[in-house]
């Protein structure tokens, strides 16, 4: 639709830009103020500079629960996608199932992430939950309280089975919005289920799965609530990501200019690979 | 054809999985404690709604619902109420600045809510809002209003703007024509965007859980106090856990076909 130069359609947009500006900017500059500060108490702050960044950035803490963050979105990428993918391709086209596998796909979603933890918590316990219990009785030593190995798996198992059907509800309706056309003409060139893939589904799927994987990095990049309710961060600081060292600087130590500097640093990153992504997208956009 | 019949088995057993850990956590509700520590069983021996009755008869634990649906209603109230005028704005108009401002809005469901949290929790305890529900709802519009914005404008810019010039020849004023014609034409867009904005409201916890203490606490935080007191009540935890899951499997019928532009932020 091509739109009309007008500016004082800005007067309808500044509601938004306030609300946002209130809750966005104030708190940033906040956040930018304390991390060049050294603050005592109410009357007492010093200026110190990069000091709390120099230190946050040489904080073995810090680097662990980074290098552990990134791990952690890496794997959720590399099996979530390519799950997603394949839920999507086999979900019947329409009618009722459809609408019933859309629904069903939906509940993880929709459930709020303490109780994700909470179900996971239950489910993981090997006295009391099914999966717990069942792999003991199969033979495997599993105790998700105990073992590190164990606890990241189940974390790790646990945003598999909250977030795939994200990727896959995003995948399906990527592929229904591919004309019938394109299969018939496949069907005429006798192409293989795979060549079909490869060639006619997989690319048209491109900016949904940029939009995917943009999404599954940011959120898997933030997550708090889910680890923390089923492993507290334990055993040991295993399963403490980012968000999780975070708030205790802030909140439970109350150590203000390093949270700050810290913060600063992490939304960073999430903004400079956001970017990339979003290049991605908006590039896409312009070659349709 | 055997390849369609591996589908149907492929889909059938990712949903009977997924459906696994939703099937435990209610078989458990319905168990007395006894019973869950006592063995594994798959379906509860002893029949039982005490741990419902818990929760529908505490006013610490059923207050905690109360709560999360006054900060929900109250963030989808603010969030349409803004976001619809700037869609329009977005789906219309060419104005200084429109696509940094759209970018800008972008970035910040990009930030991490723990970013967020010092400033957050001394801003609004400055103001005094500190454990009311209109500043967590405020803080989730944050979240919640970009994503509006977005799926609003997609709906918006399928009306022609034929329909804006109509009115105006026929004598509608704005805010007439805005109320009377415009939002009845997309109101589909309005479900599935207060949708989305009771969705962000309802799974967050972290910023919910930091802004509030007694009087406007989350069910969500209310649960993880339960789960560090000595001796977990897994009943009633799982009762409590299995009644947040209703409201969300009961609006997303309704919005099953938007749900996806929902989630991308209305770009599919």
């Amino acid at each position: 639709m091509n739109k009309i130069p007008n500016n004082r359609a800005w007067w309808l947009v500044l509601p938004v830009f306030l609300l946002v500006a209130f809750s966005a900017l104030i708190p940033l500059m906040t956040v930018v103020n304390y991390s060049v500060q050294d603050i005592f108490g109410p009357d007492t702050a010093y200026y110190v500079g990069t000091e709390w960044f120099i230190e946050v950035l040489a904080d073995e803490r810090l680097r662990d629960s980074l290098l552990r963050q990134f791990l952690f979105s890496g794997a959720v990428l590399a099996i979530e996608i390519p799950l997603g993918i394949a839920v999507a391709l086999t979900m019947p086209k329409s009618g009722i199932k459809a609408s019933l596998c859309l629904i069903l796909l939906a509940i993880p979603l929709l459930i709020p992430w303490n109780v994700v933890g909470t179900i996971w918590q239950i489910f993981g316990r090997g006295d009391i939950g099914l999966f717990g219990w069942g792999l003991n009785a199969l033979g495997f030593d599993y105790n998700y309280t105990g073992n590190t190995v164990d606890a990241w798996l189940t974390v790790l198992l646990m945003d598999v089975w909250h977030w795939t059907p994200l990727v896959a509800l995003l995948c399906y309706s990527g592929l229904r919005a591919i004309p019938e056309a394109f299969y018939q003409a496949a069907e005429i060139d006798r192409a293989s289920n795979w060549a079909v893939f490869r060639y006619i589904q997989l690319p048209r799927l491109k900016s949904v799965l940029v939009i995917a994987v943009l999404l599954r990095f940011m959120d898997s990049f933030m997550i708090y609530t889910e680890p923390f309710v089923l492993t507290g961060g334990g055993p040991g600081s295993s399963t403490t990501f980012l968000s999780q060292t975070l708030t205790t600087m802030a909140i439970g130590q109350f150590d203000i200019g390093r949270a700050a500097a810290f913060s600063l640093i992490y939304f960073l990153i999430v903004l400079l690979v956001s970017w990339v992504f979003f290049t991605a997208i908006t590039h896409l956009d312009k070659e349709k | 054809m055997n390849y369609s019949r591996y589908k149907g088995f492929g889909i059938t057993l990712f949903i009977v999985l997924l459906l696994t850990p939703i099937y435990w956590l209610l078989n458990m509700s319905f168990k007395t404690n006894r019973e869950i520590l006592g063995g594994l069983t798959f379906w509860p021996k002893n029949f039982t709604l005490d741990n419902y009755a818990v929760i529908f008869t505490d006013p610490s634990w059923y207050s905690g619902y109360i709560n999360s649906m006054i900060y929900v209603s109250m963030n989808m109230t603010i969030t349409l109420l803004v976001a619809l005028p700037a869609a329009y704005a977005f789906s219309r108009y060419k104005f200084v600045g429109d696509k940094h401002l759209f970018f800008w809005l972008l970035s910040n469901r990009m930030a991490p809510p723990a970013v967020f949290l010092l400033p957050f929790f001394q801003l609004y305890s400055s103001v005094g809002l500190f454990d009311t529900h209109i500043a967590v709802a405020l803080a989730h519009c944050l979240f919640s209003v970009p994503l509006a914005v977005w799926i609003l404008e997609g709906f918006m810019s399928g009306v022609p703007r034929e329909y804006d010039e109509m009115a105006y020849i026929d004598g509608y004023s704005f805010p007439k024509f805005f109320v009377k014609i415009f939002l009845p034409m997309i109101r589909s867009g309005i479900g599935v965007a207060a949708f989305f904005a009771f969705m962000f409201s309802w799974v967050e916890l972290l910023l919910a859980r930091t802004l509030t203490s007694v009087d406007a606490q989350p069910i969500g935080a209310i649960m993880t106090r339960t789960v560090g007191a000595s001796g977990v009540d897994w009943g009633v935890l799982s009762a409590a856990g299995a009644l947040t899951i209703i409201p969300g499997v009961l609006v997303v019928w309704f919005v099953r076909n938007h749900i996806a532009k929902g989630f991308a932020l209305g770009r599919v």
